[in-house]
Parts: C-alpha cells; structure tokens; sequence
C-alpha cells in the first residue's frame, strides 16, 4: 500500500484552518505585514522563514491575538477572529524566551491553562502526566523552572501550550536558546510530537536548516510579504526568485541577458564566454534580464575538461573550505565571476587532487540549475 | 592581618553605634530614677574596684519593666502603635501597588522620571513636610477651604489632630520605602509571562492576580516591612498631626524622657519597643534571604 502525500493544499476541495485575508498590520508609519493573503491547512507544520524585522513575529502575533490586524481579516476554522481576545482562541503559544512562571513548579506550569478552563482535577491530573510522558520530564515534575536546564524549559514550555489540546499550535523561535546539538534532537522531537498530536504547528524561525528539517512547507518572507510557499524541497530546488534562493542554502548566481530557444534557454553572461544552458518552464523575452542561480553541489570540478557537459568554464582555485564531509572550491572565472563547487570528500584529504590557484574546469548538465526573473 | 582588619571594620561600627548604645540603655532602664545628673542611679564607682562593681549589679534590678505592666497607658500604647502601623501600612500598599505598577508600566524613557519623582520629597526636611501637611489639613487649611469652595461641605471638618491625620501623614511618608521594593519587583518582570497567562485562558485580571501578584510578592513583603517596622517607633508625625486621642508608643516614650525625666522607665519602654521590632526585622531578613536564594 502506497502512504498518500500529505499536501492538502493542492487539494481544491481541502478547507483551510488559517485564513490570511488581504491582511496588513502598520506600527505607525512602519509596515510589518503588507496585504498579505495565505491559507494554512489543518496538521501543517507550516515555517515562517525570514530575516529579523520580515513581520513573521508580527504574523504569529496576530494569530495569537496579540496583535490585531490594521486591515484585513483572519479566519480560524472559519471563523473571523477580530474579536476574539487571546484568552478565548483555541491558539497556543510557545514563546521564545519560553515565558515559564517562575514562581510555579513545572506540574503547575502545565497545569496552568488547564485549571483556567475549569476541568475537574482527575483530569487535570491525567492531562499532565500525560503531557509530562510525552516531553519526558515526569522526573522533573516538581521542581521550578530555574532548576531545570534550558533543553528541559524548552519542553516545559512545549507541554504547557499542548496541555489544552490547541488547534493550532504557534512556535516562536522555539529552539533559538538551545545548542546545535541539542537543536537537531529537538527538531525531530517537535515533528514526533507534531505528528502524534495531530495538531496544526505554526512556527516562526530565522534559521532556515531548522524550517527546512520541521516544516511541511515552508512561507520565505522579506519585508511583510511572503516570498513564496512551498515545500522545503521546491523551495530549495526551485526557487522563485533570486531572494529566496540566495536566503535557503548556497547558490550561485549568474546574471545575464536571455536567449530562448525552444525548451531550452541560454544565457548571455560575459563577452568571450560560451552562453549557459539551461531548461525552464517560464517563458523569457529575447534580450530579457534573467538570473542564472546553480547550488555548489551541482557544480562538478574537475582538472581535465568535461567532455560532454552542457555547461564547462575555465577558471583558477581561489579558495578551498574544507568542512570534513565536504568540501567548497571558489572558483574564480577568467571574467571575475567567483562560483562556489561542492564536492563530497570521499577520498582522504592527502589523495586530494585539487590545490589552491589550480587551473581547473567546472561544469554542469542543462537541468542543473534553474533560471530566474528576479 | 589585612583582611582581618577589613572584617573588623563593620562589626567595630556595629559594636560602637549598636551594642554599646543598646548596653547603655538596658543599664539605665534597670536603674532607678534619681534627682541627680545623670537622673538615675546607681552609677559605676571605678575606684571603689570590686566591691564598687558588686554594689553596682546589686542595685540593679527588673523593677521599672514591672512598672510598666502595672499602668494600663503602656500596653495600649504598645498596642495602639502596633495597630496604627498595621492599618497604615495596608493603605500604604494598598496606595503605593498601583503608583508601583503604573511606573513599571510605563515607556522605558518615563521611568527614571518617575522614580526621581517618587524620591524627590526625601530632598525637603522631613519635619517641614510634615508642618506643610499641618497647613493643609487645619480648620482653615488648604483642604477645607478647597472643599468649602467646590461646596461640598458647609463647614470645615476636623482633621488635624486626629488619627486621620496620623493615618495620612505616615501614608504619605512612608510611601517611597513601599513603592520602590514593589517597583523593582515588577520591573524586573517579563512582559511574555503575562502574554503566556493570557494565551492560557486568563483574562487580564486573573492574569495579574495569578502571575503578577505572586511575582511582586517579595516586593510587597519588603515594602510592608519597610512601612510597618520604622511606624511602630514613629513619633514625630503623632506628635505633630495627631491629638490627645493618638496614643503612639514614640510619644509615650518622649513624654517619659524630657516631660517626666524619668529615664529608666523610657529605657525600658524603648528596650520592650525593641524587643517587638526583633520578630518583624527577623521575618524580613528572612525573607530578603529567600529571594536572594531564589535569584541565585
């Protein structure tokens, strides 16, 4: 039996949870959210991606009810939420400096939103320990939040918003006080937990690993608007614009004017130079100003020229990166272009061909990388 | 050798601004009173050597604290202190909360403002501020005439010299040492707990009475204290603002000083006053020690 796909947002039919409707949110004359419209959909876990100061806190605010739209509306399960103070949203929040009562055990922490809601106390009880089993911190139960450390705050924190069962669960920076290491656990026990509860995760990060590695698709934002939605896979491989690709990963980019043939599209980028090749979808005017963007580990580097590349230029080692599993080669063209090549480091490094201000060829097929208007 | 002398420094300031004073009035409040100059006796004859010292100790006894468990005037007064100090420093809280919650609410930029203002008054004599309230609150004071001027009474009422005036003066001296621990407490507070408690189902209110309340609470304490502990002794301001009526345990102490002369019994009213001090002054160190330990 084949597992279905999980991607309700290319299912017409499928009602979204989170409207965003022509929504645009000014602190005085600063505009944090610029008319902007989005769908999220039940059991997402749906990144906001973007550099401090693109309104993707602000965005969370106003789901949160924090923050109320200067313009525009937003919906949950259909319902305008205008109205609706904080306290009366099915919306839980983990905040990024955690927000732990201090003065409270961490039982009582997560206890907290439950005992507002007036359930009686076998249940309460019940609802802890079970939200205690599923963060792993029954051990810790009675102690207080500054007696724990910051890996175990980080899922007190994560238990309390889950306590009340949320529709929707918001994330803001959750792992940003937590070490690399510590980081990569916890993204996938974000995911377990995500999946186990079903519930609809919204997380706002500026680390673009950590919504890559979590997120069912992934919101790029740049200055209150939203650059483009997609999967973590499409965002990286087939970027929108010139933005999104150069903020996900490495990528290099090559700007030149275009010459469309067919399915296929060169691309004039110096005087001297064999034109790049490659395929699109998109239509380009002849003459038109494209960008050429290609990620490093698309770009093969080798001493001998390529005999059957698409793509093969010239060029001088200027620098390597060596970072153990891989290594990164700048390549400095004889126009002045730098372009970065990966190669994964399967030989050990005293076998290593390839030296500094080396002549080298690098190269890439047709499909390699993808062309850009902006 | 040096860090020795640096220890010594403040137990020798203890000792010499502390313990000798409290020596030297436990002593007379164990002597008796005398026509004489000092007006007590017995007093130490250093050269009569030991038998000198054996006549000294002999003479003294417990007969004065005796004394004051025999006039009723002392006990109330005891009590009396107690209770006005206990009433003035649940209006003190009860006014300084809100100023103390206002500051910490305000823009960052206001705040040094605020707080200067809140000190401010410590810059005037204390004794001209509590004459100025004299001006206000008399018959012909500022208030009446206010008052008489909006309508609202037709004639002056009777403030001055009774424990309303006590009430409002020592509210209105103590409030800085009630609003500033109260302050400190709620500035320091993160403005996401409350967010949080609100995303959790409180309203506002509930909000403040759940998180902000137990979070202020060591400030409350220590404001409390800071209130309760100097009013029980507090004498200027009955002395000045209240009447006949006002019975204040720093009067009484005055009046047996300099009206009766009788020392040895104002010593041990002041040693008894001080004896009722130790127990709150103990609760606040306590509690002082508690919130370091928290902190840490």
């Amino acid at each position: 039996m084949s597992q279905t796909v999980f991607a309700p947002w290319e299912d017409p039919n499928e009602k979204p949870l989170i409207q965003f409707k022509n929504v645009t949110k000014r602190f005085g004359d600063f505009v944090a959210i610029d008319n902007l419209t989005q769908d999220i959909f039940a059991k997402e876990f749906f990144a906001l991606l973007g550099p401090s100061g693109c309104g993707k806190t602000t965005m969370m605010r106003m789901l949160a009810g924090f923050e109320a739209p200067t313009q525009g509306q937003i919906f949950i399960a259909g319902q305008d939420m205008a109205k609706i103070p904080p306290n009366k949203r099915a919306v839980n929040m983990m905040f990024q400096s955690y927000a732990l009562f201090p003065h409270l055990s961490v039982w009582e922490n997560i206890a907290f939103g439950l005992k507002r809601e007036g359930k009686d106390k076998d249940a309460i009880t019940a609802r802890v320990e079970e939200m205690l089993r599923l963060t792993r911190l029954s051990k810790f139960a009675k102690r207080k939040p500054h007696q724990i450390s910051g890996g175990q705050r980080q899922r007190v924190a994560l238990a309390r918003s889950l306590a009340k069962a949320p529709k929707l669960l918001l994330l803001d920076e959750p792992l940003g006080a937590l070490d690399k290491k510590l980081r990569q656990d916890t993204q996938f026990e974000l995911m377990d937990i995500q999946e186990k509860t079903g519930t609809t995760f919204v997380i706002v990060t500026h680390d673009q690993e950590e919504a890559m590695t979590v997120a069912s698709r992934v919101a790029v934002m740049d200055e209150g608007q939203i650059i483009q939605v997609a999967t973590p896979a499409q965002i990286y491989e087939a970027p929108n614009s010139v933005y999104v690709a150069d903020f996900i990963g490495d990528v290099n980019i090559i700007s030149g004017r275009a010459k469309p043939n067919g399915e296929k599209v060169a691309t004039q980028w110096a005087e001297g130079q064999p034109d790049i090749i490659g395929t699109t979808a998109t239509k380009f005017d002849a003459g038109q100003e494209i960008h050429f963007a290609i990620r490093p580990e698309k770009v093969a580097i080798s001493t001998e020229e390529p005999q059957d590349a698409a793509n093969k230029v010239q060029g001088k080692v200027l620098d390597i990166a060596y970072l153990g599993n891989i290594s990164t080669y700048h390549v400095e063209l004889p126009t002045g272009h730098v372009i970065k090549a990966q190669t994964a480091n399967t030989r050990r490094l005293s076998r290593r061909q390839i030296t500094w201000e080396d002549p080298v060829w690098i190269s890439w097929t047709d499909t390699a990388g993808v062309l850009l208007e902006r | 050798m040096r860090r020795f002398i640096l220890i010594a420094v403040p137990y020798l300031w203890l000792v010499a601004l502390f313990l000798i004073p409290f020596v030297i009035v436990l002593k007379i409040s164990l002597s008796d009173v005398a026509l004489a100059r000092p007006p007590y006796m017995p007093q130490l004859d250093f050269a009569a050597g030991w038998e000198g010292f054996k006549a000294f100790f002999a003479a003294l006894d417990f007969e004065n604290f005796w004394f004051l468990t025999t006039d009723d005037l002392y006990w109330k007064a005891y009590l009396s202190s107690l209770q006005i100090a206990l009433t003035s420093t649940v209006i003190t809280l009860l006014v300084g909360y809100p100023i103390a919650y206002a500051m910490a609410r305000a823009a960052p930029e206001w705040r040094p403002t605020l707080l200067m203002l809140v000190i401010l008054p410590f810059w005037t004599s204390f004794l001209i501020r509590v004459y100025a309230w004299m001006g206000i609150l008399s018959n012909e004071g500022l208030l009446n005439q206010f008052l008489l001027w909006l309508g609202l009474i037709n004639e002056p009422l009777t403030i001055l010299n009774t424990n309303t005036a006590v009430y409002i003066g020592i509210v209105y001296t103590y409030l800085p040492f009630m609003i500033l621990p109260i302050y400190s407490a709620l500035e320091r507070m993160d403005d996401s707990l409350l967010e949080a408690a609100e995303d959790l189902g409180c309203s506002r209110l509930s909000a403040f009475w759940l998180v902000t309340i137990p979070l202020s609470k060591n400030g409350i304490i220590a404001g409390c204290f800071l209130v309760f502990i100097p009013v029980i002794g507090e004498f200027v301001i009955p002395s000045l603002l209240g009447g006949s009526g006002t019975l204040m345990i720093g009067k009484v102490l005055w009046e047996e000083f300099f009206s009766n002369r009788d020392w040895p019994v104002a010593s041990a009213v002041a040693v008894i006053l001080l004896l009722i001090l130790v127990i709150p002054i103990i609760l606040f160190q306590r509690n002082e020690q508690k919130q370091r330990e928290a902190e840490g």
